[in-house]
């Protein structure tokens, strides 16, 4: 974790037609490292790496920086962009139904990335796509190749994008919520097979969730966002010992003691605010139990606590490096 | 498979059915076509003569069956004006209207579905604002007026082309131009939302992500799903190639079926009007079918499935 990082995000913001999603977001990703990024719906998780794979619409405004081994991704050529995504990025996303074209075979669909970034084209390419598709187990994955998404299940159509997604051999895989839309069972398969792939590729792996008790089993590090900030981040073991924000300390709060059903956040009431009402001060004071009055008006900035334990809270101080 | 086409017919069959009956009525209960045929001064025993040569005195639906017993043997009447068959009288003028949305169908497809995917991609910019401009000038401006503009200047004004008639191709020329530009305007608006649409989906993100260039994801992942909301419409215009132009046909004094059927009902000429009335909703359901068969090529989701799928 002392190498030079392979994706730096350096006060990342993002917004839009003037109401900001991202407010300044930085962060490392280091080879082979898996991190997590969990907040509540909205904060701003798939933005900030929609926004570094230049993936947003046109209407999204983005600034700051994200360098890839010291390569500036934003502003980036297009042809140089498309080298890069897929080929050393590679994203998944939440819903893999609606995620691959409908009107081609999947097949086809991997033998593109193939022909792409590895020059593949006919029989080869097919063939790599049938071992890329037994590799993240697909049963009858000959087969499967002819068939279309509609023919497949959720948990077989994530698998397919899976299978695309190592088709350009990337150094970091974006996963953005990769289970939301599953079934419980095949969401614990598809982590494994995130975690097995990254081992065996050696190949680093952001995984978006909303989850902190996915981010315990498959992560080592963990950002916590909120209202387009990184309120906290640390190693996950010092995050679940001592969790330094009020909002991660609500996040876990809410998991259950042990495994069973996961509620909602009952520990925090209220909702993220929107873009365009982000309250002055603190996002969180207004659902934070522990606000004190500066809380309203002050901005914390993400301090570093102890290591590399950090977080964005006017009551956490460095003060305990000490203890 | 076989079950979806045999229902697919009887629905088509059912359709033209009552198109047929409805024409039927209406026509019959819209005036007397021997006292319009025979003219006002006729002497009225030449016009009760008519009406017993015709069966029109009797019961309405003694005419209505006899007249469905008729077209199911193939015989779709005779001319109250001249005697001939109503399907010769019409099917001489088909060559003429083709001739005019043949041509005018090209230019829709050429121009605005073209029209419709540069504007999508463009979205918001100024070359959007300037094809939606256009279309929704194209589409707002009822067909006789734009033809009686052209006539306008390119006749009346510049005297290049003429006004009207069939004698040359030239003559052609500004019907068709009025034709298409309609249906260039309607066929861009409609390509153009289902590029967005289309556009926004996820898959197109992932092609993206993937390391796609633009270009081939326009090409590859967004141009065939537009299509499949595109080919509705355009099965309706392939629909419309024979009943058309009826607007058209009359500002230019084109002899095609649609200045036919302006005539006929103007005559109460009942099997003429029926007879056409009856191929254009054959065209019709024709074209719908065919829209439904091409769904099928277009879109897996609408195939049959496959044994062993889901
Ligand atoms: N294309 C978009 N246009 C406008 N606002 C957007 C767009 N995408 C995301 N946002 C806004 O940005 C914020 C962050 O969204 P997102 O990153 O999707 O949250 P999440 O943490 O659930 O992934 C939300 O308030 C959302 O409404
Ligand atoms: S800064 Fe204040 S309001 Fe914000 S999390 Fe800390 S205590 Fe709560
Ligand atoms: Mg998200």
């Amino acid at each position: 974790m002392s190498d030079a990082p392979l994706l730096s995000i350096r006060d990342l913001t993002v917004e839009f037609g003037g109401a900001p999603a991202l407010r300044g977001i930085s962060l490392d990703v280091h080879p082979g490292e898996a991190v997590g990024m969990v907040g509540e719906s909205g904060c701003g998780k798939s933005v900030t790496w929609l926004a570094a794979l230049g993936l947003l619409p046109r209407t999204a405004r983005t600034r700051g920086s994200v360098t890839l081994q010291g390569e500036e991704m934003l502003g980036a050529r297009p042809s140089r962009l498309d080298h890069l995504r897929g080929g050393r990025v590679a994203m998944i996303f939440q819903d893999p139904a609606s995620s691959l074209n409908p009107v081609q075979r999947i097949g086809r669909q991997i033998a593109e990335a193939l022909t792409l970034h590895q020059g593949m084209t006919g029989a080869t390419a097919r063939a790599e796509a049938k071992r890329l598709l037994d590799q993240v187990g697909m049963p009858d994955a000959q087969r499967r190749l002819d068939a279309y998404p509609h023919e497949l299940s959720g948990g077989q159509n994530q698998r397919v994008m899976i299978a695309m997604a190592l088709a350009g051999r990337p150094e970091l895989l974006v996963a953005d919520e990769p289970t939301t839309a599953l079934d419980v069972t095949i969401q614990a398969q598809i982590l494994d097979l995130l975690q097995a792939l990254r081992r065996e590729r050696n190949m680093a792996l952001v995984l978006i969730t909303h989850d902190l008790g996915v981010v315990a089993e498959n992560c080592e590090r963990v950002a916590v966002m909120y209202a387009g900030r990184i309120v906290e981040e640390a190693p996950v073991a010092q995050l679940f010992d001592a969790p330094a924000h009020p909002y991660t300390q609500g996040l876990l709060d809410a998991l259950p003691p042990l495994y069973g059903e996961r509620g909602p956040l009952a520990a925090i009431p209220g909702g993220v605010p929107e873009p365009w009402a982000m309250p002055p001060g603190c996002a969180f004071a207004p659902r934070c139990a522990r606000a004190r009055p500066t809380c309203t008006f002050q901005v914390p900035a993400l301090t570093r606590l102890r290591g590399p334990h950090r977080a964005a809270c006017l009551l956490a101080q460095p003060v305990l490096e000490l203890a | 498979m076989l079950r979806f086409l045999a229902s697919r017919l009887f629905r088509a069959a059912l359709t033209i059915a009552m198109v047929v009956t409805f024409a039927f009525i209406v026509l019959r209960l819209s005036g007397d076509p021997a006292q319009i045929i025979m003219g006002a001064d006729a002497p009225p025993e030449a016009v009760v003569a008519f009406r017993a040569a015709w069966g029109l005195d009797d019961p309405l639906w003694q005419q209505y069956f006899r007249y469905f017993a008729a077209i199911l043997n193939g015989d779709l009447g005779r001319s109250m004006r001249d005697g001939r068959d109503a399907i010769d009288l019409v099917a001489e003028r088909i060559p003429a209207t083709l001739a005019l949305t043949i041509p005018a169908l090209f230019i829709k497809l050429a121009l605005g579905i073209p029209a419709g995917v540069v504007a999508a991609l463009h979205r918001n910019s100024f070359i959007d604002r300037a094809v939606m401009a256009l279309a929704v000038a194209g589409f707002t401006v009822p067909s006789f007026v734009l033809g009686l503009l052209l006539v306008l200047v390119f006749a009346v004004q510049l005297g290049w082309l003429p006004s009207g008639g069939q004698e040359s191709w030239r003559h052609a020329i500004l019907p068709v131009i009025t034709l298409g530009v309609g249906g260039a305007a309607v066929l861009a608006r409609f390509t153009r939302s289902a590029m967005l649409e289309v556009l926004g989906q996820s898959y197109i993100r992932t092609a993206s992500a993937k390391g796609v260039p633009w270009g081939a994801v326009v090409r590859n992942h967004a141009l065939p799903n537009a299509a499949i909301p595109t080919v509705t419409i355009v099965g309706f215009m392939v629909g419309s190639l024979i009943a058309g132009a009826v607007v058209v046909e009359s500002v230019f004094s084109w002899p095609g079926v649609g200045r036919l059927l302006v005539v006929a009902v103007a005559n109460r000429d009942l099997a003429v009007v029926q007879c056409i009335l009856l191929l254009v909703a054959a065209t019709m359901v024709v074209s719908n079918l065919v829209v439904d068969l091409l769904y099928g090529v277009l879109d897996p989701r609408l195939r049959a499935a496959p044994q062993g799928a889901h």
